[in-house]
């Protein structure tokens, strides 16, 4: 993990590049992680990866409900000769859910943006083969949403065997 | 249906590299549908694949058939009961689940995990990653003709499964691994079954390299089938033993070791080629080394506390409930409510037997953890099974499923 | 099956049983004579109970594993608890040839109407063990994505646990030959009081 500082000195770099890219940085637990500005996280990713931190380790969501902008995308970069992870976070809120696939980037990262979309509802601007991966293709709603309901069927015990599903003998 | 329709427009994009036909023969492409359920996948795999007379030109996996929300049910439930759900998305390397997870929830709370529960850890999660090679070594085994290996591995997994079954009552799935250490010490007689156990398993691994390595069936199928070289599976992010197949000595335990791993002599097997036959002997050499893990651990085994003495995470032992008070109501307090951790993210990688599995936790501060996602290695090593069998026949398809070992709780969590 | 066992008996009456087969080998035994020696060497069964038996110790599997018991149905095949001994000696790949679907596993909702086909696709008389506590009853995960297997398939034998024990899953094998060799009705229609929902392909309108 890049030190406090490393971070600091990264996320400078970036701004150098493109003023409104970086919009903040966060260091907590010996993990350090960059807060992107979401239309523009596909030049902060380039340039981390031209920097040396390139295998994408893992594209994953979160939901930061009630905080606003609510679903965040989290990048985790992997550095193989520094050894060294850095993290890079992306906040969209669902009204625009909008944001730039990295596929171009690395290949491997169809499926997770996929399962992101899926669970989600985040739409990756530029992927090949945006569909759900994981539920039924003509299923509604984003289940991994804070707001939507766990789910489940009631438990069959004797007492209660008579109401559910059909006739038991 | 509109789902075929438009797999009918994409298919007629995939181009055909081979030269034409001559006496007026025509060229078609047969799209087969492999899967669900079919005797050789391994787990619930549903694959489109777009075959040229025997040659795949595309492959096209469909997953999901197995999603069980583990993640979202996990947000409903305390950290504690959070790791039997967690053990179950890759079935097969239950104690690694369960420790990518206490991993992540021990960086948030910055606890430390005393010696012998480090050791202890390591030594359930390298016999983990043997009863995994050997599943993987018997179905693989099976899929290529080899039956009798199936007999042979089960039974060593039999004997591992007996070793986890005195450690913590439960074959499969045993929550052994807790947060801050591990949930009970050893018994009386562990350690004698555990080092026959040691002594015996690199005999069994000549065995079955003696049945395998030089048979030229398995040589016929498995070499020079399906390469994929370093730099693409890079990009794909594939990790493990693929990878290392590949050339790339990656490995978690020596690159970021975790859990005291850095104690422990071992070396990275690491093939040249990349095909079918460096996956199968990169992970066949890794049942020799995760044997002298062991052995090592077992020796330098250290006394002391299994498990953090911190009671506001970890439950006192028994017999102080009968006498101290504080022992009584942290008890009582992390049974009912469980512990809380303050708010923070975490992602801890570790090497699982399939490649970099990582668990990224998310607390806000209460009693249940607001988000837990697992990047398992399977999940993102599928993505390579299109570019490795471009142009191979169907039956090294088969077989290079089989080497890619894919577990589908872990695709599909 | 019950033995019975003659009580051995004086030597007159061994005699009088050698001049009884003497006489049956030449054909001369005739009425109650015979039906009294047929009897006491024959064992009669109705047709119906021979042929229960048999197909309760010859019940052939489907390969249909689904998740983390799919590992535990692995090992009942392996040689510690082998079920070949209960004759489930060939696990059959495909529906057609095999009497028995051993649900080992979560039955997700898109996975649902995959498993029902494959249970459709069997040849009757055909059974289904619920195998581990998620196909039974939601086990661990009650959670938007799974179905309970009751919900649309008629299942035979629940199996609980997480994974259930080799053992415990033959526990459940045996109670399902027990209940095959008692011969229940064959149809899965009759034996769970669901005549009349086979499903009615409308007959086309002439002309149409």
């Amino acid at each position: 993990m890049p030190d406090a500082t490393g971070l600091e000195l990264i996320a400078h770099e970036l701004r150098d590049a493109d003023g409104d890219s970086v919009l903040g940085t966060e260091f907590a637990h010996g993990r350090a992680a960059l807060i992107a500005e979401p239309r523009l996280v596909h030049g902060v990713l380039e340039r981390l990866k031209a920097r040396g931190y390139g295998f994408l380790a893992s594209l994953h969501g979160c939901d930061y409900y009630p905080e606003e902008p609510r679903l965040g995308v989290l990048y985790e970069l992997l550095d193989m000769h520094e050894v060294d992870r850095i993290s890079v976070k992306a906040r969209v809120d669902t009204g625009a859910p909008h944001i730039p696939s990295v596929v171009d980037l690395w290949p491997g990262a169809n499926h997770p943006e996929r399962e992101v979309y899926d669970m989600f509802g985040v739409v990756f601007d530029g992927h090949p083969d945006l569909r759900r991966i994981l539920m039924p293709e003509d299923y509604e709603g984003f289940p991994q949403r804070r707001d939507f309901p766990i789910g489940g069927e009631p438990v069959l015990f004797t007492y209660n065997e008579e109401n559910s599903y059909g006739k038991w003998q | 249906m509109s789902a075929t329709s438009d797999y009918r427009r994409r298919e007629e994009s995939i181009t055909l590299s081979s030269e034409t036909i001559g006496q007026g023969e025509t060229h078609e492409l047969l799209t087969l549908n492999i899967g669900p359920h079919h005797p050789a996948t391994h787990g619930v795999l549903r694959l489109l694949v777009t075959l040229e007379g025997e040659i795949v030109r595309d492959v096209q996996p469909i997953i999901g058939y197995v999603h069980t929300g583990i993640e979202k049910t996990c947000e409903d439930k305390a950290y504690w009961k959070v790791i039997p759900c967690v053990e179950r998305m890759d079935y097969l390397s239950y104690y690694f689940n369960a420790m990518a997870f206490c991993g992540a929830v021990e960086t948030l709370l910055e606890i430390e995990v005393p010696p012998r529960g480090q050791y202890l850890r390591v030594i359930h999660l390298e016999l983990n990653r043997i009863m995994s090679h050997l599943v993987w070594l018997g179905t693989s085994a099976l899929d290529l003709g080899a039956m009798s290996m199936f007999w042979y591995c089960f039974r060593e997994r039999e004997t591992i499964l007996d070793l986890f079954e005195m450690s913590s009552g439960q074959r499969m799935h045993t929550r052994y691994i807790q947060v801050g250490g591990v949930m009970e010490d050893i018994p009386s007689g562990f350690v004698e079954k555990l080092a026959a156990f040691v002594k015996d398993m690199p005999h069994r691994a000549d065995q079955y390299a003696a049945l395998l390595e030089q048979n030229e069936i398995v040589l016929q199928r498995l070499r020079n089938v399906c390469p994929l070289d370093e730099q693409t599976l890079l990009g794909l992010g594939v990790t493990g033993p693929l990878l290392r197949a590949a050339g790339n000595p990656w490995d978690l335990r020596k690159a970021q070791p975790y859990s005291s791993y850095d104690h422990f002599e071992f070396k990275i097997p690491v093939g040249t080629v990349g095909d079918n036959y460096d996956r199968f002997r990169v992970r066949h050499a890794e049942l020799y080394e995760s044997t002298r893990i062991i052995d090592q651990a077992l020796e330098g085994l250290p006394e002391g506390p299994h498990i953090t003495p911190d009671r506001k995470v970890a439950l006192p032992p028994r017999h102080e409930l009968a006498t101290s008070m504080e022992a009584l109501i942290h008890h009582f307090k992390l049974v009912t409510e469980g512990f809380r951790v303050p708010e923070g993210e975490a992602y801890y990688p570790i090497e699982s037997p399939r490649g970099e599995l990582g668990c990224f936790v998310r607390a806000d501060g209460s009693a249940k953890p607001a988000r837990v996602h697992m990047r398992d290695p399977s999940f993102v090593n599928l993505q390579a099974t299109a570019p490795m069998v471009k142009d191979a026949y169907i039956a090294d398809l088969i077989a290079t499923l089989a080497m890619l070992d894919p577990i589908l709780g872990g695709i599909d969590r | 099956m019950e033995v019975i066992r003659q009580q051995i008996g004086a030597p007159s009456e061994f005699r009088s049983r050698q001049l009884q087969a003497r006489d049956m080998l030449r054909g001369d035994l005739e009425g109650d004579a015979l039906e009294q020696y047929v009897g006491e060497r024959v064992l009669t069964t109705t047709l119906d109970k021979a042929v229960a038996w048999g197909r309760s110790n010859a019940i052939w599997p489907a390969t249909f594993g689904l998740a983390c018991c799919a590992i535990e149905m692995m090992s009942i095949v392996g040689a510690r608890l082998d079920i070949a001994r209960f004759g489930f000696e060939a696990f059959r790949a495909s529906p057609r040839q095999s009497d028995l679907l051993i649900l080992s596993g979560r039955v997700s909702i898109k996975m649902a109407p995959v498993v029902r086909r494959i249970y459709d696709q069997m040849l009757e008389p055909k059974w289904a063990i619920s195998m581990g506590a998620c196909c039974s009853s939601m086990g661990v995960f009650n959670n938007y994505a799974l179905v309970p297997s009751d919900k649309f398939m008629p299942i035979d034998v629940h199996v609980p646990g997480c994974p259930p024990r080799p053992e415990a899953l033959a526990h459940g094998i045996l109670k399902l030959r027990a209940k095959v060799q008692g011969h229940p009705p064959d149809g899965w229609r009759e034996r769970y009081d669901a005549v009349g929902t086979e499903e009615v392909i409308p007959e086309e309108p002439a002309g149409a």
